[in-house]
């Protein structure tokens, strides 16, 4: 049995609209799993049900043994941090990680120890007697963590914490959060809609689209192997170039180029992925195009073309020296394609 | 550094209407230190008497009233009892009501709010026959009780909370649920510290509204014992008008001024808060 189990959840709201339909998943003890998805896919509904915050409509959510769907929030043993931080506006940084405990009658002493020591670890203890108005974005974030780390709960979890600071601070505290997760291991689970976030921090990932899990695997396995086309583009930047296509005979058709895929395939309506760094430019190129526009970004650089009137993007080197308006030629090894199936998006 | 001729028009505008509000204060304090016979012959004061010590002595000391019973230190006492009453009341009662109507969504929150908030087209001096009615059938004439609990429900101050409990955001009471705040505690730990500023300036509010209350406590009290002092400046020192003895403006001057004193002492020490949660902006 897993720490934390999730059958057959479902939540719709009191306007008849389904925020998640039929989910189910299981998280081990330790783990971090991120959930990615577009806005409104039903990702923080899925999460604050997970803490009480929300109420379940039919399905089953158990933690550690025990089923907490009645179970008052405070009772779960769960830790949130939000979005917003949530920080206690009127209370010194050292009120804010220790109100939680008061309220479980934990003694003085106990609380004092308990909330130096996570101070200590998130290097915030010069700010304990701050209020949270006074405190930068990455202080008040570390405070948000701090609050939900001093009440060493059996599950933490993150509803889109980092995506009110800047570039910078949010890699930084994104590290932060990954390497804090495995100093203490307990059980994660961490809500964004950022794909490089997602990819950065989970053990595993899960996909969801409309309120439904579309996938659910390791980094590297959604990457390499996405089950739907939805995932294929959401995952991975630039996005994955999908192509409109027919397949008679193992050969897919995209206008007038066409990839021997080397197998005995037919579809009417397929649809094929290529990630852009998959596509190889060279003079011995098969395939041949000219570049709409090209992105310089340093070291790489990104293509932007288009055949038979279906754009795509290729990532390259930037030794390359190729400019807007340039022919070039380029391979596409059959190996690295996705073949889905255009109606129902299915992997194939 | 250059003063330009608008700054010096306000700034002229804003004295004279600082002396506007204080020249008349000022003048009633000076005359209330003067004795009645020089009141008499050469009309209002601006400058200090000598009569200070004598004049306001009598005023806190001397028993008037038809029954010669009461004093105006008691009728301060019963002025302060009542507005206390009724600020902390109102305060308190509207606070919590605005909390039941915002946080606990139930089917008839919205139409309970609009009663409340009709009440105010009912103001108590229309309602107070049957208000009357209702206080002495409980027999809560000439009580403290009788005079604050007509008066403590308050539409105005439950319509502030409530718009300021809307401002507060949904993640606080979320973060507070999850660390195990039950919703008495979310009220105390929360809402309250949050709304000092606003607590403050309602306090206020309704203890300047209790303290100048007339009508209600002219109604509600025979007995001399529970007189206050907005009724008191209409009754006393004025038995002895007729006959020989001199009106006695010394001593009313020196009442006028000594009612001021507790509202404005209210004002004075909660303005502090008020400041305070003006300068830490803290939501």
């Amino acid at each position: 049995m897993s720490f934390l189990e999730l059958q057959n959840i479902t939540k719709i709201y009191p306007n008849g609209t389904k925020a998640v339909n039929e989910t189910s998943l299981n998280i081990d003890d330790g783990e971090f799993v991120v959930f990615v998805g577009p806005s409104g896919c039903g990702k923080s509904t899925l999460l604050r049900m997970i803490a009480g915050l929300e109420d379940i409509t039919s399905g089953e959510i158990s933690l550690d043994g025990n089923i907490i769907n009645k179970i008052d929030p405070s009772e779960r043993d769960v830790a949130m941090v939000f979005q917003n931080y949530a920080l206690y506006p009127h209370m010194s940084v050292f009120n804010n990680m220790s109100y939680g405990l008061k309220n479980r009658g934990i003694s003085k002493d106990e609380i004092n120890n308990k909330v130096n020591d996570v101070a200590k670890l998130l290097e915030i203890d010069q700010l304990l007697t701050r209020k949270p108005s006074m405190l930068s974005g990455g202080q008040r974030q570390r405070v948000a963590m701090g609050r939900a780390i001093v009440r060493n709960p059996k599950i933490f979890l993150f509803d889109e914490p980092l995506s009110n600071l800047d570039a910078k601070l949010r890699n930084q505290m994104r590290l932060e959060i990954k390497k804090l997760q495995r100093q203490m291991g307990v059980t994660s689970i961490f809500v964004t809609h950022d794909q490089t976030e997602a990819m950065t921090l989970g053990d595993r990932i899960v996909v969801i689209n409309n309120g439904v899990v579309e996938q659910v695997g390791t980094p590297k396995e959604i990457y390499s192997k996405p089950n739907t086309k939805f995932v294929a583009e959401f995952i991975g930047s630039p996005q994955m170039n999908l192509f409109q296509c027919k397949i008679e005979n193992g050969l897919a058709k995209i206008s007038d180029m066409q990839i021997n895929l080397n197998n005995s395939l037919n579809i009417q309506d397929a649809c094929i992925g290529v990630r852009p760094d998959d596509i190889l430019i060279s003079d011995q190129g098969e395939y041949s195009s000219s570049a709409n526009l090209v992105e310089y970004l340093g070291s790489d650089m990104i293509i932007y073309s288009s055949v038979g009137g279906q754009e795509f993007s290729c990532k390259l080197s930037s030794k390359i020296n190729l400019k807007a308006g340039d022919n070039f030629k380029f391979n596409i090894s059959p190996s690295v394609l996705h073949i889905f199936d255009n109606t129902s998006g299915q992997r194939i | 550094m250059k003063i330009k001729p608008l700054e010096i028009l306000s700034h002229v505008i804003l004295i004279l209407g600082v002396l506007l509000m204080v020249l008349p204060i000022w003048f009633s304090f000076a005359t209330s230190t003067h004795d009645n016979v020089s009141i008499m012959t050469e009309g209002m004061k601006f400058f200090l008497g000598e009569s200070f010590s004598q004049n306001y002595n009598e005023v806190l000391n001397e028993k008037g009233g038809w029954s010669e019973e009461v004093t105006a230190a008691r009728m301060f006492m019963n002025s302060f009892i009542m507005a206390l009453g009724i600020a902390t009341l109102k305060v308190v009662i509207s606070a919590m009501s605005a909390y039941a109507l915002v946080y606990f969504r139930f089917k008839l929150a919205v139409p309970i709010f609009w009663l409340i908030f009709i009440t105010l087209l009912v103001p108590l001096e229309v309602r107070i026959f049957p208000s009357y009615k209702i206080v002495s059938d409980l027999g809560l004439t000439n009580t403290y009780t009788g005079l604050i609990l007509p008066l403590v429900a308050s539409a105005t101050a439950t319509f502030f909370f409530r718009q300021f409990y809307k401002t507060i955001p949904d993640e606080l009471l979320e973060s507070a649920k999850l660390d195990g705040a039950n919703s008495w505690r979310f009220f105390i730990d929360f809402l309250l510290p949050l709304s000092k500023t606003m607590l403050a300036a309602m306090f206020i509010f309704m203890f300047v509204y209790g303290y100048s209350q007339y009508l209600w406590p002219l109604i509600m009290t025979t007995d001399e014992k529970y007189w206050t002092v907005v009724m008191g400046m209409k009754i006393i020192f004025t038995e002895n008008y007729e006959g020989v003895a001199l009106p006695r403006t010394g001593e009313r001057f020196a009442y006028i001024i000594l009612s001021m004193l507790p509202p404005v002492l209210v004002v004075v020490i909660l303005q502090r808060w008020f400041i305070k949660g003006l300068i830490q902006t803290e939501k």
